[in-house]
């Protein structure tokens, strides 16, 4: 957005940017805890190979974790995997794929040990602090798969071993990749990828025999509940924006679950974590006559309407929002954690220096992750002890590795266990050859967490080694030339410098639309017809299609966004990813006509879970060829019995 | 919660070719302004207050003003982040005052074994390098 006194960017794009090409073997976009993760394991299995790691950030802060974490959300320890299937499976409501899952939880707790080995604080329970897990010291548990930790510098401490063990001179940063490039010749295959550096008027080709695309998920696809500055506080990193969804569909990779998205209930405003407080502090939430209405009779009944899920012994994170919603559309708000209580009953038992200590902890769940939200409570004056804090769901959010499972279709371990329709060979790759992701971007397999995305870049850097040994004659040409390429990349500048002088101010001009602007019509097409926040989550056939209809003339509109300078040419194609990003998931609301997932989204002309007909993966695909995105139901095949 | 720079206090890092803020921040947000030799957040609404500006900036010149669409003015939180630990300054609009230090880092800067030399042996294997070195057995269900 232009700001009053500085209507330009501080680096103006010029309408013919240095063009460099790059060929490598190994190409990583990203450089999140996935990417990072692939970093770190690739030259274990390909010591003299070329890699090359394109970050749009610098990665000591770059992905979700930048901030830091207060907990690693998932840790097995003496769990059985296959109890991590059940657990996920039953939050996901049924339809995940259990292999990925299963082999994901298999390998988490080797790249944990590698954190705590690497400097990262883990909690340890009383009689085992400074004994590292894997000397056999047991980390404090807060519910059965979450560990604490001082996490501060999470971020920084993975990116550290991940740039060692790639070698500073094999990263760019700052540069962001925006299409993918397949092959000229193979059919199906991945070939390269084109970006830009926001830093100087540069575009980067790069042809590469493999690739792995973990750019995570994607944030502002819907209109947030704070539309001012607060927009910024989403509650999931603002700067991810659907890349890694548009660019692998772009080039035909098999989509699964896009209607799947999170929408999690936090702390009002701050966007505070709430598991500590509910898991460790032993928080309880009530409505605003007092009640704590989870085992109401009227709460029962409302989880009645969605089973077998609504009965589970865990209630799905979805159906826990559909009765804080419940409460809410009947007007019980507000919905308020009630901290006093907690932090009375934990301090019964518990000596000055004690009480210090949980004060501490208490504030630290902020502090490590989501620091607004102590500026919030600094602001209004709430001592946890003293004063109770608003609950509500967030706007939606597309991710794949929180509780939420939208993402790429891919191949699963070429072992026998795996059903034969789940598996091409290569772990992690997407259905176009050569083409791996993980972290958000594997879809149907979610809870992986920072940690579980750590570990699945790990074992698809080990797929990509093998892709590379076992297709020896890999020679990737590009379809277009580099000047080509470079005049897609710089086409919203190109656009401006051709406009720009027409009129008085350079915001508004007849002919283009900036990113902004562009942005906000985005979020109010998708808040009001696609199952936005300001309207419960609520929509229905005739609604989607206005939404979808919308979202059609929106990109072609997209074609005529307009960057004067670096930082918007950036914002100009997050919104272009955003906006594909948003038509696959309202396309998939449309597609599966059921609630699989209520109180996170709800079609008022399908309104229930229906087992029978949609007990299913919804999967889309769209054609690079004839441009057409279509829509199929794959079945879902159980490994891990109930 | 946007971050803004203390004029002050900036001294643009001294004209190096970019600022520490620069440097770090995820979202492309903080820029130099090359005249006034000072650096400013370019995009306040896009501010997630990571705090990883304020972090890292060697002045101390950058502090988090509460979103103008929900937080009353008056409070503030500051950290002072070592190698080791941060140091958290909470003040309350109504000026109380918490204080509270956490560890963020049990080795030195730089120290992460990267296992450089290590080399993974069964390609075929679904074993992780480390999994392998270590005489780890894959299971299945």
């Amino acid at each position: 957005m232009a700001i009053p006194n500085k209507p330009m960017g501080e680096l103006p794009a010029v309408a013919n940017p240095e063009i460099v090409e790059k060929e490598v073997d190994y190409l990583i976009v990203g450089g999140g805890m996935a990417a990072c993760g692939t970093a770190f394991e690739m030259k274990k299995w390909a010591p003299d190979a070329s890699i090359l790691l394109v970050d749009k950030a610098a990665m000591e802060r770059s992905g979700a974790v930048a901030q830091g974490l207060s907990a690693i959300n998932t840790y097995l320890g003496d769990n059985d995997p296959a109890d991590y299937v059940r657990m996920v499976r039953n939050d996901l409501m049924g339809v995940v794929r259990e292999d990925l899952i299963y082999d994901l939880g298999r390998h988490v707790d080797d790249s944990i040990r590698l954190f705590e080995e690497w400097g990262l604080p883990i909690w340890k329970v009383k009689g085992d602090e400074g004994k590292s897990i894997k000397d056999g010291g047991q980390p404090v548990r807060t519910g059965k798969w979450q560990i604490m930790i001082n996490g501060e510098s999470y971020k920084c401490i993975v990116a550290e071993a991940a740039k060692k063990a790639l070698g500073e001179e094999n990263i760019l940063e700052r540069v962001f990749i925006v299409k993918l490039l397949l092959d000229a010749n193979k059919e199906n295959t991945i070939a390269g990828a084109v970006g830009f550096s926001t830093r100087e008027n540069k575009v980067y080709v790069i042809k590469c025999k493999t690739m792995m695309v973990a750019a995570g998920g994607a944030v502002n696809v819907y209109r947030p509940r704070s539309t001012g500055e607060g927009k910024g506080r989403a509650w999931y990193p603002i700067w991810n924006s659907g890349s890694t969804y548009t660019m692998c569909m772009e080039v035909g990779a098999e989509m699964t679950m896009m209607e799947n998205r999170f929408t999690p209930s936090r702390f009002k405003d701050g966007y505070g974590p709430v598991g500590a407080w509910f898991l460790l502090f032993k928080a309880k939430v009530s409505n605003g006559l007092g009640e704590s209405y989870v085992g109401t009779d009227r709460a029962n009944a409302e989880l009645a309407k969605y089973e077998p899920y609504g009965s589970s012994a865990v209630t799905p994170t979805c159906l826990r929002n559909h009765l804080m919603l419940f409460e809410m559309k009947e007007g019980r708000g507000p919905i308020m954690m009630d901290t006093p209580t907690a932090l009375a009953n934990l301090a019964k038992d518990m000596d000055k220096k004690q009480m210090k200590h949980l004060e501490a902890e208490a504030w630290e769940d902020f502090l490590d992750m989501s620091v607004g939200q102590a500026g919030l409570w600094a602001g209004t004056n709430t001592e946890p002890e003293k004063k109770s804090s608003e609950i509500m769901p967030t706007e939606p959010y597309l991710l794949g590795s929180h509780s939420g499972c939208c993402g790429i279709w891919v191949s699963g371990p070429n072992e026998d266990w795996v059903p034969a329709e789940y598996k091409w060979g290569y772990n992690r790759m997407t259905t176009v050859n050569g083409l791996f992701t993980s972290g958000d971007g594997v879809g149907a397999s979610g809870h992986k967490f920072s940690s579980g995305s750590h570990a699945e870049g790990r074992m698809a850097a080990k797929a990509m080694v093998r892709y590379v040994r076992d297709h020896a004659d890999l020679a990737p040409a590009l379809k277009q030339s580099a000047q080509e390429l470079a005049d897609i990349v710089y086409k919203p500048v190109k656009h401006y410098l051709e406009h720009a002088k027409y009129t008085t101010d350079v915001r508004v001009n007849p002919n283009y639309i900036k990113p902004d602007g562009l942005s906000m019509r985005l979020m109010k097409l998708t808040d009001e017809y696609g199952a936005g926040q300001t309207v419960y989550y609520m929509t229905s056939g005739a609604l989607l299609k206005i939404c979808l209809d919308g979202l059609k003339v929106l990109r072609e509109d997209a074609e005529k966004m307009a960057a004067g300078d670096l930082h918007e040419l950036m914002r100009a194609w997050e919104m272009y990813h955003r906006i594909w990003t948003a038509e696959m998931h309202v396309g998939h609301i449309n597609y599966r006509q059921e609630s699989r997932y209520p109180g996170f989204y709800y079609r008022s002309d399908h309104p229930t879970v229906d087992e029978e007909n949609w007990k299913c993966f919804v999967n889309s695909k769209f054609n690079p060829e004839t441009q057409e995105l279509e829509f199929k139901k794959v079945e879902l095949k159980q490994i891990i019995p109930a | 919660m946007p971050s803004f720079v203390i004029d002050e206090k900036c001294d643009g890092c001294k004209g190096g070719d970019k600022t520490a803020c620069m440097y770090i921040c995820p979202n492309d947000l903080m820029v130099l302004d090359a005249n006034a030799m000072k650096a400013y957040n370019q995009e306040p609404d896009a501010c997630w207050e990571c705090y990883s500006c304020v972090k890292i900036c060697p002045q101390g010149a950058i502090e988090i003003r509460g979103y103008s669409d929900f937080v009353p003015l008056g409070g503030s939180v500051v950290p002072m982040r070592s190698s080791d630990s941060i140091m958290w300054t909470i003040k309350f609009r109504n000026g109380t005052l918490k204080r509270f230090k956490f560890p963020i880092r049990t080795t030195a800067e730089g120290a992460a074994n990267a296992y450089e030399d290590a080399r993974g042996k069964d390609l075929d294997s679904e074993l992780l390098f480390n999994e392998e070195a270590e005489g780890y057995t894959l299971v299945t269900p």
